[in-house]
């Protein structure tokens, strides 16, 4: 009892420069991603001026003369200080349509429009475009203007703000967010039902073949598990490309027509066999644990008591078995759900899941708030899985290899 | 009459669990098997060419290794990887550890929740983490830097070193702690001469979890890296959209026969550790 304080404080401060580690490097991460996905304050810190009056305006009709004037003038700045772009980008989110117009009006009026106003503004816009004389415009740019917003994740499940104020679904062809939510529910316990079925027995032979067997089984699990995802990932774009070795062998076999060889890559196929591929060692090593433990003489009990095989594994095995499949099973399925480098390399276009919507909305369409709102969302799904598995199976028990 | 059925019935069953079996085990190394030969083809082909099959001299080359030798790209992005990887490690086994003994110790305060909180991003979706780092990280001005990268393999790696040391400390006699005690031993030395040196393996193979989370991971290099931080998956990622060449296949067998190593040393360390407990 030479230190200072109880032995909980001292045990507790142990963990502190990780956990403080861990908030500032992940958790206050996420907690910007979740800021991300309700505030933006991009457009009002662009067009501060047009905003605040724009608020006095009823929104009906169009707004004041004074008002025109106020935004040719900031568009104008905008576009001297390199700003236009990313509020015309905000403001064609809310309509689309509006980005051109943003953009080209002050290009139009020209440099000296502010030196040498025009007797009318409203003519001179509403010249530009007629945008400017619909009240859908107005609206759209004070909406771009609120800093805080429900609508990324409005679109995150396809619902939309009518302009009565009113929330509703989307049109129907515009509902791509929750199809694909749902796609990936189904594509993960697809993957877990497949990683099962396949981890099962191979779990089984690992754990019931004899010590000599048994490692050598083992090591055919763990080098894949240890080999990199990119590497297992390029293996199957080799193995089953059009060109590749499976095709080729089908071919030879006189199973599959040259001219017909099967597409088994770039679409959901690929997807499928190669996710299951790399969860595979995920489903197995739990499994492999718990059944370890179960002695060879319970199955030889039941034997003698007169039970056929499938009888013992019902009645005997599978049960002692179940901690083993949660386990599994859960954890196949919440890193299934997030799964993002497979896909978006095997996947094509009909294989892609959730997380590489997430990923197209940060490189390719750069709505970072819409992208925020999916990831928000699959993030709370994988929290609740992640105190699922606490529940069920304890984090504590987690074990690697 | 029914004993001889039901002898071939078990025996149909037996034949059809020993052929399943083999085909899952097929599946699983067949893939990482095809990559080795595939990388000595001398064609820029992904299937084994008649010469090959044929076992010609000439259909095999080592031409696409000399090709990494000779592309500047990749000895760059191992220098990255390795920066990158080692520094993550160094951080995440040291804050990892010291955490664990905190963890395994029973008289620690909500164990569950803290242990709930530094797992946590081992299962955090990849995307995710990297979407929120790349957001944070820019406006500290760490995005495209190295040292944003090693923070955020660090927190991504530390939840392996925890696992492994909090299982190593379970089976970790703390009689020897006390002995060490009666012998006048403060806790730091007796930290350092005695329990540091017995749990020695868990902790190093919790770093090299560490280490490989780091040197496969690509989601987080692809959002927030920049050209001067270009790994060694983030070249592969590249090499798989673009253009993908047989250089690539290369490469993957070199990864894997650093699999290899890593699970060996792993599972030398844990039969080590686990010999120390007994």
């Amino acid at each position: 009892m030479a230190a200072a304080g109880s032995p909980g404080i001292r045990a507790a401060g142990l963990t502190i420069p990780l956990i403080a580690f861990i908030g500032v490097t992940f958790i206050a991460p996420l907690g910007t991603l979740l800021t991300r996905s309700v505030y933006d304050a991009e457009v009002a810190e662009i067009l501060p001026e047009t905003l605040a009056v724009l608020a006095d305006w009823d929104g009906s009709g169009t707004p004041s003369e004074a008002t025109y004037a106020t935004v040719a003038r900031e568009l104008l700045r905008a576009r001297d200080e390199r700003t236009l772009g990313r509020a015309a980008t905000r403001i064609n989110r809310i309509q689309s349509g509006l980005r051109s117009v943003v953009v080209k009006t002050p290009r139009r009026l020209g440099r000296d429009a502010d030196a040498d106003p025009p007797s009318s503004w409203r003519e001179a816009l509403v010249d530009i475009d007629d945008a400017w004389a619909e009240t859908a415009t107005w609206r759209a740019i004070r909406e771009a203007g609120q800093p805080y917003t429900a609508r990324h994740f409005l679109n995150a499940v396809d619902l939309e703000t009518r302009p009565d104020g009113s929330i509703g679904a989307m049109p129907e062809t515009r509902r791509i967010y929750v199809p694909l939510y749902l796609r990936t529910l189904w594509v993960s316990l697809g993957v877990t039902a497949l990683c099962l079925v396949i981890g099962y027995p191979i779990a089984h032979a690992i754990a019931h073949a004899g010590s000599r067997w048994s490692t050598t089984l083992l090591v055919l699990v763990l080098v894949p598990f240890w080999t990199s995802l990119l590497v297992r990932t390029t293996a199957w774009i080799v193995l089953l490309q059009n060109q590749g070795v499976v095709n080729d062998i089908l071919v030879l076999l006189g199973i599959v027509p040259d001219n017909e060889r099967l597409a088994m890559i770039y679409n959901m196929t690929g997807t499928f066999v190669a996710m299951t591929h790399v969860l595979l060692p995920f489903m197995v090593l739990p499994l492999y644990s718990v059944m370890r433990s179960i002695p060879a003489r319970h199955m030889d009990a039941a034997a003698s008591l007169g039970a056929t095989p499938m009888q013992a594994f019902r009645r005997v095995y599978w049960p002692q078995t179940l901690p083993g499949v949660g386990a599994g099973s859960l954890l196949v399925f919440i890193l299934a759900i997030g799964y993002y480098i497979t896909p978006a390399l095997v996947g094509g276009q009909s294989g892609q899941l959730i997380s590489n919507m997430i990923a197209y909305h940060m490189q390719t369409s750069l709505n970072w708030g819409l992208a925020a709102a999916l990831a928000a969302i699959l993030l709370l799904a994988v929290i609740g899985l992640y105190v699922l598995y606490d529940r069920v199976v304890g984090i504590d028990r987690m074990r690697l290899g | 009459m029914t004993t001889a059925t039901t002898i071939a019935q078990r025996r149909l069953g037996r034949y059809a669990y020993v052929g399943f079996c083999a085909c899952a085990f097929v599946f699983l190394v067949a893939p990482i098997l095809v990559i080795v030969p595939l990388s000595f083809n001398a064609e820029p082909y992904f299937t084994f060419t008649e010469g090959m099959l044929r076992l010609d001299a000439d259909a095999w080359s080592l031409r696409w290794y000399r090709s990494i030798v000779e592309d500047e790209q990749w000895g760059r992005a191992l220098v990255n990887s390795m920066i990158i990887g080692v520094a993550a490690t160094l951080l995440a086994t040291t804050l990892g550890t010291v955490a664990a003994l905190g963890l395994a110790n029973p008289a620690m305060p909500a164990r569950r929740l803290a242990m709930g909180i530094l797992i946590s991003p081992m299962i955090t979706p990849v995307i995710i983490v990297a979407v929120g780092v790349f957001f944070f990280y820019s406006k500290l001005g760490l995005a495209q830097t190295h040292l944003g990268l090693i923070l955020a393999h660090a927190a991504l790696g530390a939840p392996f070193v925890v696992i492994t040391v909090t299982a190593t400390l379970a089976g970790f006699d703390q009689t020897f702690m006390r002995a060490a005690a009666s012998l006048g031993a403060g806790p730091l030395t007796r930290f350092r001469r005695v329990q540091l040196p017995l749990i020695a393996p868990g902790v190093f193979s919790g770093g090299l979890f560490a280490f490989a989370a780091s040197f496969d991971e690509v989601v987080v290099v692809l959002l927030m890296g920049g050209l001067e931080q270009r790994t060694i998956p983030r070249q592969m990622w590249s090499g798989i959209r673009e253009q993908i060449s047989p250089t690539i296949l290369a490469v993957a067998t070199l990864l894997i026969i650093f699999a290899v190593l890593v699970l060996f040393t792993v599972e030398w360390l844990r039969r080590r550790s686990s010999e120390a407990a007994s």
